[in-house]
């Protein structure tokens, strides 16, 4: 996991491969329903005021996650 | 009759499906959570007919949240799934279709958004889909009805899947199936999806908000105001005084009847706003004074949902929200509410928790005003418009947020972290847009009107047996000491109860000062929801936290109607 990162501290833009969930099966579960799973290539598009969630997108589609299970899903960083 | 399933990932035009395949008025919306009540309608396919059933949106049949469980339940009755696939985005939707499949139930899968997939760079071989999963594909688009025949067309074609694959690789499979029908050409970002980026960064989505709400604001009033000096009032002028004027003279201008009736005349003519008869005042109220505000509201409100501004408003709302113990999708219910507090009540179904949801139910009934109340507000303020208003206003928000914080502190339970989809800007269809605000418009006069004049009824007879005066006279001490408010102003608050807009209509003749009126005001909106909302309140919520959010609206309204007329 060198250099893998949380996706609550990633910078807006940045892109990256997700590497692990920290979390239960009822994290992961809900992350697999969208398409979220280790592997997946994410961008993160922005975040929002006040520890609000963070906007992600992955292939066409794009999603909120909360700031604390954001700080739970680690990613490794591509460099551009 | 057979079953005809219609299941599919959350807004993805599954609900326009359903209304292009039976006709029926079904609200179509842009945002995930809106049919956790499932509806049924029926079609007519070769002579025979069918039931078909929009199943909530879910994105797995694990029973993970209500939709869900209700989806599961609702599959095992079914005769043939209509799959509904987002065509611009294939794997969310195997997913699901992975999970059906091993339901072995007859299926048939209709791509929606073929138009989008076009624009998106997204080339689908769908005859290769369906040679791989061996039932019918279809690509449809919904809102122009571009497939539907074919669809409906080759439904008795529905088929199980042989398809097989291991639950472990389930995602490898996905991927691999992908790779063989789908081609992604590159394409430039739509403007579009720009906005749409654009939408959910902080710099820029705090502004926008603003400014779309303030004008969807100035609409509303601009429709609202509009229609009620250009129809609805010179309508009751010339067409409906004339006739009650006579009705007044067979009545002989006074008695009981007439009282109940036409109510009082003001220098011999009637007076919709004081004059608080049945016909006069209470056919008034709701329909000349209040219909035209909820309408325009249900409008403006129909165009934010279907143009799918929603989800970002919620996106935008959580991190407040969450210290509130409600998450940012609740702002749903909270707009729903201004409109009318019942369907925004209802709408708390699309959270979660119970946490939530009483947390959600309890700040709308106390909080967050109707369009029917807030247009009698604005009435009564007159003059003291801007002024009157920022304080009934600000001391509403004020009381939002601090409950909210209390109770996030308070309430037990657990209220989980917003994850949601958001859903791209798509441009609203009129047709859909009328039929939408027609439902609900319609839902409102069937409700409201009928309490109104309920209401002004019960409160003319109290009147004439002088029951009103009695409680104002052993109240007096509560109401005069604790708010300020005249003794005459308890029959008001009386009212209120029963219907919070006649209550105010009720004050306006009271000749209060500013301090009073923005005291009743606050204290209407407070102290209790009106008996329509009040019910759905105890069927939503039940008993025991019905008597909770009671003593909660109790001692806030006390407290807040006492401080205002201290500190003004």
């Amino acid at each position: 996991m060198n250099g893998a990162i949380s996706l609550a501290n990633m910078r807006s833009g940045q892109s990256g491969r997700i590497v692990q969930i920290e979390g239960g099966f009822g994290v992961n579960r809900r992350l697999d329903t969208l398409g979220l799973r280790v592997g997946k290539r994410i961008k993160k598009v922005s975040r929002q005021l006040m520890r609000g969630p963070v906007i992600i997108s992955h292939g066409n589609t794009r999603a909120a996650v909360g700031f604390g299970m954001a700080q739970r899903i680690w990613v490794e960083i591509e460099q551009p | 009759m057979k079953k005809i399933l219609l299941m599919g990932n959350p807004n993805n035009g599954k609900s326009v499906v359903f209304n292009r395949l039976t006709g029926a008025n079904v609200i179509i919306s842009n945002y995930p959570g809106t049919t956790v009540d499932f509806t049924q309608g029926k079609m007519r396919i070769d002579e025979e007919d069918m039931m078909v059933i929009d199943v909530p949106g879910t994105y797995s049949l694990d029973a993970g949240d209500k939709a869900e469980e209700v989806a599961v339940r609702m599959l095992e009755g079914g005769d043939i799934v209509i799959n509904v696939v987002d065509a611009t985005n294939l794997e969310k939707g195997l997913n699901l279709t992975m999970q059906l499949i091993k339901k072995k139930k007859p299926m048939i899968i209709a791509l929606n958004f073929w138009d989008e997939t076009k624009h998106k760079g997204i080339t689908i071989d769908f005859q290769k889909l369906e040679e791989i999963l061996g039932v019918p594909c279809i690509p449809i688009c919904a809102v122009t009805g571009e497939g539907i025949k074919k669809l409906t067309e080759r439904l008795k074609e529905a088929k199980f899947s042989k398809f097989d694959y291991k639950d472990k690789g389930k995602w490898h499979v996905i991927g691999d199936i992908i790779g063989q029908v789908q081609k992604l050409s590159h394409h430039h970002h739509t403007l579009m999806e720009r906005l749409g980026d654009i939408s959910t960064t902080p710099v820029f989505s705090i502004p926008l908000a603003l400014v779309i709400l303030f004008f969807t604001f100035k609409i509303i009033r601009f429709i609202g105001e509009g229609l009620i000096g250009y129809v609805f009032e010179p309508v009751f002028e010339k067409l409906w005084t004339p006739i009650l004027l006579k009705l007044s003279a067979i009545l002989g201008s006074n008695g009981l009847i007439h009282d109940i009736l036409i109510g009082k005349l003001i220098e011999g003519k009637i007076d919709y706003g004081q004059s608080f008869g049945l016909l006069t005042t209470g056919l008034f109220v709701p329909i000349g004074a209040v219909l035209p505000y909820v309408f325009a509201f249900y409008i403006m409100l129909s165009v934010l949902e279907d143009c799918g501004y929603l989800p970002r408003l919620a996106v935008l709302v959580d991190g407040l929200m969450h210290r509130l113990g409600i998450h940012g999708l609740a702002i749903i219910p909270m707009m729903l509410g201004l409109g009318c507090n019942v369907p925004g009540i209802l709408s708390t179904r699309i959270l979660a928790t119970r946490r939530e949801r009483f947390i959600a139910v309890t700040l709308l009934s106390i909080a967050v005003p109707c369009a029917a109340l807030q247009a009698m507000v604005v009435g009564l303020m007159g003059e003291h418009m801007v002024y009157g208003l920022g304080v009934v206003y600000g001391t509403l928000f004020v009381v939002w947020l601090v409950l909210g914080i209390l109770m996030a502190h308070l309430v037990s339970g657990t209220s989980p972290e917003i994850f949601m989809e958001i859903p791209p800007y798509r441009r609203p269809y009129l047709t859909h847009l009328l039929k939408k605000t027609g439902i609900r418009t319609k839902w409102f006069i069937k409700e409201a009107i009928p309490f109104v004049l309920l209401g002004v009824f019960i409160v003319n007879i109290l009147y004439t047996l002088g029951i009103i005066q009695f409680v104002g006279k052993y109240t007096a001490p509560v109401i005069s000491g604790i708010f300020g408010l005249p003794k005459e102003a308890i029959g008001a608050l009386l009212v209120g109860f029963l219907r919070k807009d006649v209550a105010v209509g009720m004050l306006a003749p009271l000749a209060l000062n500013l301090k009073q009126l923005i005291i009743a005001s606050v204290v209407l909106t407070m102290y209790f929801p009106c008996i329509a909302t009040f019910s759905t309140l105890v069927k939503e919520l039940g008993f025991v936290d019905m008597l909770k959010a009671s003593a909660i609206m109790i001692v806030a309204v006390l407290i807040v109607g006492g401080m205002l007329n201290l500190i003004l």
